[in-house]
């Protein structure tokens, strides 16, 4: 398969995540550029079946369901020696990935282990001068590189969330065949134990209509009641961004972004948050997002519709008085 | 428990970074500070040393300004520090940073090695894993407890949308340790001046030469990123702002 980029798409319980599909339509945008066949494969337990028969809805040459039982649950040492073995019988010219804490944990050993790079947390890959270019955020997104793969090794990409759509998937005409592959088994020296949820979330933003959110700009935890202000007056729910939890200012049930929840309400009003991918991709689907921000180079206004660059601690109090007064 | 933690510097977080002249990178003449998720790589370190007794041993790539995370994690309490000193660890790929760190201590016999989630200016989140894979060792990432077992350690691992994992490994490991869990001290004076008479090893670029490898990755160009999103910027007094920004509430967001 040597002019083709591969899809290791993932799955939990059987089911693809929306990252996995996004992937999926960012390595058919990518092929149309190449003229590269696009491959899928799914690795797991037996339940990675029907995950495979998802994939194999999507328009790729093959798909490939690689399963075993050393692979449920997940280890890292389990997926890379499967997905190496599986990878050396016949090498594609790009891997692509969804950029998951999954990936994450394990795409860099398998990488390295075939001797090639991982180009990680990717939002956008184009083909330009028989070069691939692969371009994803540095300097917490102050910047963006675009960065090019030496040698002619296979690649490996992890793509962020939200860098493709996932209802620009290309459906197949008709479904793709399945081939089974009996993953090759390695020693697997980490036991991990099931999955469990912390008490239950007392906050849930998911369902909020209008969020204010909280970033370092804010300061001191004093100075959250000013946020809570504006969200009571607007009747809206608080929410803030990682280093705010983490400070212990607010509960950890508040945070927006990839460890947190992920929103999409009417209203998204940022406040002193510099928009750093890790919360971005956790409220970028919101209808309208308002920014308030001292520093005008911060990410945060590439997604905003209305931005201010200003000090929060002298707009959020003229727009609670106005907010009052708009309200009656 | 014998701990290493891969420290690194990288410019502040609120810098205003320039890019050089063939824009693949910054301008040096930045001001730095330690990665702050490796200070909570530090910070986890130090409490297992107080828990378990043993030793914490801090090491960074980087110019000769980058001794100054290693000073710094010395008056917080680690005990030694390795300093891979050289421009030309500053400019290299996640894959052969992972092989000089590897190579620096090729004679030390760690139980654990610490790093941070990720690094504030590349973020490719990977040194950890690749250290695992070139030692042989297993790892696990995004670590919020840790806890000594006979044989070995049981960690928290996060995973996301709110889920957590608990997972047993043999020693020695690889852990990346999250950031946020835990409070980060500040070096006392006695600390900074214990500092001075701490051990620091000093390893040049030609002693590890051999376990690099040519960077696979090249930064073409590095950018501003281009506006995918025509964002519509209010001015004026913050009265005159907060008026504005209310109309747009109320008479296109439909949200007032």
């Amino acid at each position: 398969m040597a002019e083709t980029i591969l899809v290791i798409a993932e799955q939990r319980e059987g089911k693809l995540n929306r990252v996995s599909l996004e992937t999926v339509a960012g390595a058919q945008a990518l092929a149309k550029q190449t003229g590269w066949s696009v491959e899928a494969a799914v690795v797991g337990g037996e339940s990675a079946a029907s995950a495979a028969k998802e994939l194999a809805g999507c328009a790729v040459a093959k798909v490939y369901a690689i399963t075993g039982a050393a692979l449920e649950p997940y280890t890292p040492d389990g997926y890379v020696a499967a997905l190496n073995a599986f990878l050396s019988a016949g090498t594609p010219k790009l891997v692509l990935l969804p950029h998951t804490y999954q990936v994450r944990d394990f795409a860099p050993r398998l990488a390295a282990r075939m001797g090639a790079a991982l180009v990680s947390d990717v939002v956008g890959c184009r083909f330009e001068g028989g070069k691939l270019l692969l371009t994803r955020p540095m300097f917490q997104g102050k910047f963006v590189a675009d960065i090019a793969l030496n040698g002619d090794g296979p690649a490996f990409a992890s793509l962020q969330s939200g860098a493709y759509r996932a209802d620009k998937v290309e459906a197949a005409s008709a479904p793709a065949h399945v081939e089974q592959v009996q993953a090759a088994a390695g020693e697997i020296r980490t036991h991990p134990e099931a999955p469990f949820q912390e008490a239950r979330q007392a906050v849930d933003l998911t369902q909020a209509e209008l969020i204010v959110s909280v970033g370092r700009g804010i300061k001191e935890q004093k100075n959250i009641a000013l946020a809570q202000s504006l969200a009571d007056a607007l009747g809206a729910s608080l929410g803030a961004s990682r280093p705010i939890c983490d400070a212990g200012w607010l509960p950890m049930a508040h945070q927006v972004g990839s460890s947190g929840q992920t929103v999409s309400p009417k209203l998204y009003l940022a406040l002193g948050i510099s928009g750093a991918i890790q919360h971005v991709v956790g409220m970028k689907g919101s209808r309208h997002i308002v920014a308030v921000n001292k520093d005008a180079g911060a990410p945060i206004f590439e997604v905003a519709d209305v931005g201010v660059v200003g000090d929060l601690f002298a707009v959020v109090p003229a727009l609670i008085e106005e907010v009052k007064k708009a309200k009656g | 428990m014998k701990i290493l933690v891969c420290m690194k510097q990288v410019p502040q977080k609120d810098a205003p970074l320039k890019l050089n002249e063939q824009a693949n990178w910054i301008r040096e003449d930045a001001s730095y500070e330690v990665n702050e998720p490796d200070a909570y790589a530090l910070e986890e370190a130090l409490r297992q040393k107080e828990k378990n007794g043993g030793e914490v041993v801090v090491i960074t790539a980087g110019p000769a300004r980058a001794q100054h995370v290693l000073r710094e994690a010395l008056a917080k309490g680690a005990d030694r520090a390795i300093h891979l000193e050289d421009d030309r660890f500053a400019s290299m790929d996640a894959v052969n940073t992972a092989r000089a760190l590897a190579a620096a201590i090729k004679d030390e016999s760690f139980d654990m090695i610490f790093t941070g989630l990720q690094s504030d200016d590349c973020g490719w989140a990977q040194t950890g894993p690749l250290m695992a894979e070139l030692l042989g060792w297993p790892h696990a990432t995004i670590i919020m407890e840790i806890e000594a077992k006979e044989g070995g350690i049981r960690v928290k691992r996060e995973l996301e949308s709110g889920f957590f994992q608990y997972v047993e490994m043999p020693l020695p490991a690889v852990l990346t340790i999250q950031s946020g869990i835990s409070k980060l001290r500040y070096a006392t004076l006695l600390g900074i001046k214990q500092a001075k008479n701490k051990p620091l090893r000093k390893v040049a670029y030609d002693e590890v030469a051999s376990s690099l490898q040519p960077n696979q990755l090249t930064i073409e160009r590095l950018y501003v990123p281009q506006k995918t999103k025509q964002t519509e910027m209010l001015e004026g007094s913050p009265q005159e702002v907060a008026r504005q920004l209310v109309a747009k509430l109320h008479d296109e967001m439909h949200v007032l």
